[in-house]
């Protein structure tokens, strides 16, 4: 075992205005960038504002910047710093801050509820659904989504663009599209809902450039971007861009 | 009742007024622009070697071998190769070089593909540079409108780049001539032709629009087990389309430069066998 | 004071775990206008981190299964101390609201038939948990909150507004359930609930949501200890809050201490390694290589349980002839047998054993089938599970104990209007809980919680008044961190954080997992120590996000639920499922039907009782109500005399 001091910078503030704190602090073996909060919190900041959860990366309430980059703080080894390096640890930049390192999120909670939900099929009862293990893989890999956000939070699309926020959803919402989608039950299509269109004309999947970001910070590592967004955008393809299936849908009304 | 505040209007990107107070546009510390650069770098270089011999008009053609940036070619102006495919679609009114008939449609596809978009969006319009890492853009809107809306006919160029492919897969077999159009030889060049031609068809193949078409517009896999075989296929290779998209170009580059070198007299063609 | 916001609601749902959700679903189903409060963000309720699966008798991959069988296995996990009307109708309900998942978007692993799958678990006799890989918790917990935004959506389309039925007020917490008094002018009668008292931890602001209804729902206790794979969010609020408002707690005493938890690095030390881990084949060694496990197995089970590794090893693969290997026996056991282990020297380098699976199948299987296991080992102690073996040991995560309610309804007892569902409920796993038991626990008495609230809230003729002392009251306790002073003015007041972690130090080493008398009265010292300067714990800083206020107000919570846990073990003279005596070491018969109730000893509130001898929490015994004889009649006579009293066996 050993330990050794750290420097940090760490941003308190609130929405008035706030800047980087600096602070020294004892780091332990096999420590996460939360246990050095939490030792801030108990020994020099009672009041250091910060959420989390169960500290083992699975609610993902605890996604702040750590040098710059979106992550979960229970997830970020001191180990990957040097022991001469200072540790600059804010509040997500996407969205507005409540203080410390806690931001508002209620962007992603709006977007969620635009989404129209799952639609079970008519005729089946509980108990009654069968779904093979092949038709359910795409959409558990998106269900294996955390919701920490980060993915919302690095896409420059409304984090350097406030005024895109009203007309993109963001990766997560738009993957849940997608995992709708791809659920080998969904009914929506029966009930006029187009999800394949819709993605595109309500939720905003035209300004996604694929630049990857949210594959890079998912902490879930779910391949957002080759397995949700473009398999959507091409689905958005087969519905507007697609003469043939323009034309077979104007002939025959067949279903691809 | 964290979801309170609506989002504000002003515009002030990443520094926007309800956002944390920080004024550095970002704060990583690694080398965030290396990435960006070497692609920037690497796409550049790719696009001056590619425009000079595109226009050079010369030095295309060297028995058995013709430069896959020349094939298949479609002017009366150009080389004859015997049994190689060029076609007189157009007549002696074209007088540019007759590689920016066909180019045309290689580059489509790579300009309209997901992972060069990212590259390129990336390394030229720094639309953003790195992750979070501010974008020196005042508005944004991705590819809603024109002329970046058209990204979406990137399924069109993947049929258009089908049959070049097997075009340049017939370049390759006629590689197995030697320099007197006998058959059962092969040079230094089949090789580099037989690699470029592997890594093409490998590229074209594992394209995200490919892999839709082929089953990733499926909703039910159980249902059509061959497409799912195939899909499956598909979307190993696409794991790898960024290590794909680099070394095809690098190696269509490399079999037009050697076919460049064996025209100009500056390499004589080894023989295997 | 009392200018605090008040809104009127049917029901109000405290907590938005397995079971608040599927509460609020149901009350919101049944047209009550429903609240739902928790302490965290919406969807991060710790019911995530379950990661087996939900235990139902569906009989999807072993169609023997059905619920007398699930019944018999959670009567005997829980050693007969369940309460066993809750376990029969857990076991007759699970399947549906299992079933009732998919409808609102859940997609469970499946067999080849296109079924939900099942595996197998510690105590189950047949594959019984419906599951998605290893993050179960994360699958039930979002598709709750998705059935939740699409009752939303409905009322967006019926009233124009997304609250306007179901609200959730995230990041808030309630300190106090007020309750009706004489003379208020209340037409639903006095003594019952009226509503609760709130602040909402982003701003601070106080609030009071009138409701006729409340649905505690607030999970565990877990941060009372140090070693835990609970999160910070278990600090017992729900538990406070019914005793608070009246209600006796049950049988507090079972905490159940989960084998197999991190022990390295400290800073993970004691975050669960799922017992799938185990039910897919992974075997527990001491740093000699021996599976010790076989050595013991109790005599209870016997004859349930593998006496060879080799006829372990093939349960595997053929288990409707062979018997299965005793990694899989209920947890207490395996928890005991580890701290044994260790005790005796043969622990590993980090104070566990060694839980291997990187021997037992290939890398590839283990990736697949233990994904976030995989990961929460790479990434946080640096250890590849599918090359080397993991250490682990006993961390505390469940408690069996919690507010007395009706089996049927729900209802906690003494208290109209106040109900309670899943963890923070006692009674459904007796002293001990079975894997996969609690997720499907959630359900059926979440719904159960929820259907009930609803229709009482729907019975009364009036709106039950809230009492604006009560109002007061609250606010002027939830302030009190910010006055603080310590123990002769001008000294600085105590820190919330060194209460806590004096808390945890306490209740670890003093009430764990293995009792003892002089412990126990001595952590009844230390708690009554803590209880004085805990009143004297202050804050930095203002109301607004502020973590240090935050504790200072859990703590009130936790105290009094480590004095129940305390006293309650002290006078259970027996050992059984997650309560262990050294110095009682075996179960008695004779404890079989007795519950201990746990009531605050002063209800009228005051909270200053500091003599350690008598305390805030009052004991009382209570003679459990007979087992139907039809449900009897499901065990073999020979297991009954294990555990029954003679007196019971032939009535």
């Amino acid at each position: 075992m050993s330990s050794y001091e750290a420097r940090f910078k760490v941003w308190r503030g609130d929405a008035e205005g706030g800047g980087l704190e600096d602070f020294k602090v004892e780091v332990n073996d096999g420590e996460v960038v939360l246990d050095i909060i939490h030792r801030l919190q108990a020994t020099q900041a009672p009041d250091l504002a910060v959420r989390w959860n169960c500290k083992a990366g699975k609610c993902g309430s605890c996604s702040a910047e750590i040098n710059g980059r979106p992550r979960l703080m229970c997830m970020t080894r001191m180990s990957v710093f040097s022991r001469e390096e200072t540790v600059t640890v804010t509040p997500l930049r996407a969205f507005p801050v409540v203080r410390d390192l806690v931001t508002d999120v209620g962007f992603n909670y709006e977007k969620a509820r635009e989404i129209p939900s799952f639609v079970p099929p008519a005729g089946l009862g509980p108990g009654e659904y069968r779904m093979q293990q092949e038709d359910v893989d795409r959409s558990q890999e998106f269900r294996k989504c955390i919701e920490c956000f980060l993915c919302q939070d690095t896409c420059h699309v409304v984090r350097d663009h406030e005024e895109n926020k009203a007309a993109f959803a963001g990766p997560r919402s738009l993957m849940r599209v997608a995992e709708l989608d791809m659920h080998p039950l969904d009914a929506a299509e029966q009930t006029g809902i187009d999800r394949k269109r819709t993605a595109q004309d309500e939720h905003g999947l035209g300004y996604c450039n694929i630049t990857k970001c949210c594959t890079e910070v998912c902490p879930e590592g779910i391949k957002i971007t080759d397995n949700a967004l473009i398999p959507l955008k091409e689905r958005a393809v087969d519905r507007k861009y697609d003469p043939l299936v323009w034309l077979g849908s104007k002939i025959g009304r067949r279903s691809p | 009742m964290a979801t309170g505040t609506e989002p504000q209007m002003n515009s002030g990107g990443v520094r926007e007024g309800t956002r944390a107070a920080i004024a550095a546009p970002h704060l990583r510390t690694d080398r965030w622009w290396l990435a960006p650069a070497a692609t920037a770098a690497g796409l550049l270089a790719f696009v001056v070697y590619s425009t000079w011999r595109a226009f050079a008009n010369a030095d295309y053609y060297a028995a058995p071998y013709v430069s896959p940036f020349y094939s298949p070619c479609l002017a009366e102006n150009c080389v004859p190769m015997r049994a190689g495919p060029n076609w007189e679609i157009f007549g002696s009114w074209w007088g540019l070089s007759p590689a920016l008939l066909i180019l045309i449609f290689p580059l489509g596809f790579r300009l309209t593909c997901y992972y060069y978009r990212k590259a390129y969006y990336r390394g030229f319009w720094a639309s953003p540079p790195a992750c979070a890492v501010a974008e020196p853009h005042k508005k944004y809107t991705g590819e809603t409108r024109f002329p970046l809306i058209l990204q979406n006919i990137h399924r069109y160029f993947f049929y258009a780049a089908l049959p070049v492919a097997g075009i340049l897969t017939y370049d390759t077999v006629l590689a197995f001539r030697d320099e007197n159009y006998e058959w059962g030889h092969m040079g230094l060049g089949t090789l580099v032709f037989l690699v470029n031609i592997v890594l093409i068809w490998a590229y074209t193949f594992s394209c995200h629009s490919c892999r839709h078409i082929v089953g990733g517009k499926l909703k039910h896999f159980s249902k059509h087990p061959v497409r799912y075989r195939l899909w499956q296929w598909v979307g190993r290779l696409n794991a790898r389309h960024m290590l794909l998209a680099w070394t095809s170009l690098v190696s269509v580059a490399l079999a037009d430069f050697y076919v460049y070198l064996v025209a100009s007299g500056a390499f004589d063609d080894p023989r295997l066998f | 004071m009392s200018e605090v916001e008040r809104q009127q609601w049917d029901v109000v749902v405290v907590g938005a775990g397995g079971a608040g959700l599927r509460a609020a679903i149901e009350a919101r189903e049944q047209g009550a206008r429903t609240a739902v409060i928790c302490k965290s963000l919406f969807g991060k309720a710790h019911t995530v981190m379950a990661e087996g699966g939900i235990a139902a008798a569906m009989g999807n991959v072993n169609e023997r299964d059905n619920w007398q069988v699930h019944f018999r296995d959670t009567m005997r996990g829980g050693k007969f101390l369940n309460q066993w009307r809750m376990a029969e109708l857990h076991s007759q309900e699970a399947p549906d609201r299992v079933w009732e998942l998919e409808t609102w978007g859940a997609l469970f692993d499946r067999t080849k038939d296109g079924r939900i799958s099942q595996r197998n678990f510690g105590g189950h006799e047949y594959p019984r948990l419906a599951h998605v890989g290893d993050r179960t918790g994360l699958e039930l917990i979002r598709t709750l909150q998705q059935k939740i935004v699409s009752l939303q959506q409905e009322d967006k389309r019926d009233f124009g507004d997304y609250e306007a039925r179901l609200k959730v007020f995230q990041e808030c917490t309630v300190t106090r359930v007020l309750k009706t008094v004489p003379d208020s002018g209340s037409a639903a009668g006095d003594g019952r609930v009226s509503g609760v008292f709130c602040y909402d931890r982003e701003s601070g602001r106080f609030f009071v949501l009138e409701a006729p209804s409340v649905v505690v729902a607030t999970g565990g206790i877990g941060k009372s200890f140090k070693v835990t794979s609970n999160s910070w969010e278990y600090t017992g609020d729900g538990h406070a809050l019914a005793l608070l408002a009246g209600a006796p707690l049950l049988n507090m005493e079972f905490v159940q201490f989960h084998p197999t938890g991190m022990v390295w690095p400290p800073s993970v030390k004691g975050i669960l390694v799922t017992e799938s881990v185990r039910g897919d084949g992974g075997v527990l060694r001491n740093s000699e290589g021996k599976r010790f496990m076989f050595d013991y197995i109790p005599d209870v089970f016997k004859d349930k349980y593998a006496e060879s590794e080799d006829e372990a090893d093939r349960w595997y693969d053929d288990p409707d002839n062979n018997r299965r290997p005793p990694e899989l026996l209920p947890r207490d056991e395996v928890a005991r047998a580890i701290n044994a282990e260790v005790k005796e020297g043969r622990g590993s380098p980090h104070g566990g054993v060694f839980l291997d699976v990187s021997t037992r199948m290939p890398a590839e299987v283990i990736k697949r089938r233990l994904p976030s296991m995989y990961h929460q080992f790479k990434e946080l102690a640096d250890v590849d599970i599918t090359a080397e073996a993991m250490e682990v040991g006993p961390t505390c995560h469940y408690v069996m104990g919690g507010i007395a309610v009706d089996s049927d309804t729900a209802a906690a007892r003494g208290v109209p209007g106040l109900y309670a569902a899943g963890e923070v409920a006692g009674g459904m796993h007796g002293s001990n809980r079975l894997g996969g038991n609690s997720l499907s626990d959630l359900l059926v008495f979440g719904r159960r919680a929820g259907l009930h609230a609803a229709q009482y809230a729907a019975g009364l003729t009036g709106r039950p008044i809230v009492d604006a002392e009560q109002v007061d009251a609250a606010a002027a306790e939830a302030l009190r961190p910010f006055s603080a002073e310590g123990p002769t003015p001008g000294e600085p007041p105590e820190n919330p954080y060194t209460l806590h972690q004096e808390l945890q130090q306490t209740m670890n080493d003093l009430v764990g997992i293995i009792r003892r008398e002089a412990e126990m009265e001595q952590a009844l010292r230390k708690l009554a120590e803590l209880r004085v300067r805990a009143r004297r714990a202050g804050v930095e800083g203002h109301r607004q996000f502020n973590p240090g206020w935050h504790l200072a107000l859990d703590l009130r919570n936790m105290l009094l639920v480590s004095e129940c846990i305390a006293r309650a073990a002290l006078e259970r003279t027996e050992s059984r499922g997650g309560h262990t005596r050294e110095d009682y070491p075996t179960m008695d018969r004779e404890w079989r039907h007795i519950n201990l109730l746990c009531r605050l000893a002063d209800p009228t509130g005051g909270l200053a009782a500091t003599d350690p001898v008598r305390g805030q929490i009052s004991l009382q015994r209570e003679t459990t109500e007979p087992i139907r004889p039809d449900l009897l009649a499901l065990f073999d006579k020979e297991e009954l005399v294990k555990y029954l009293a003679e007196e019971e066996l032939y009535e």
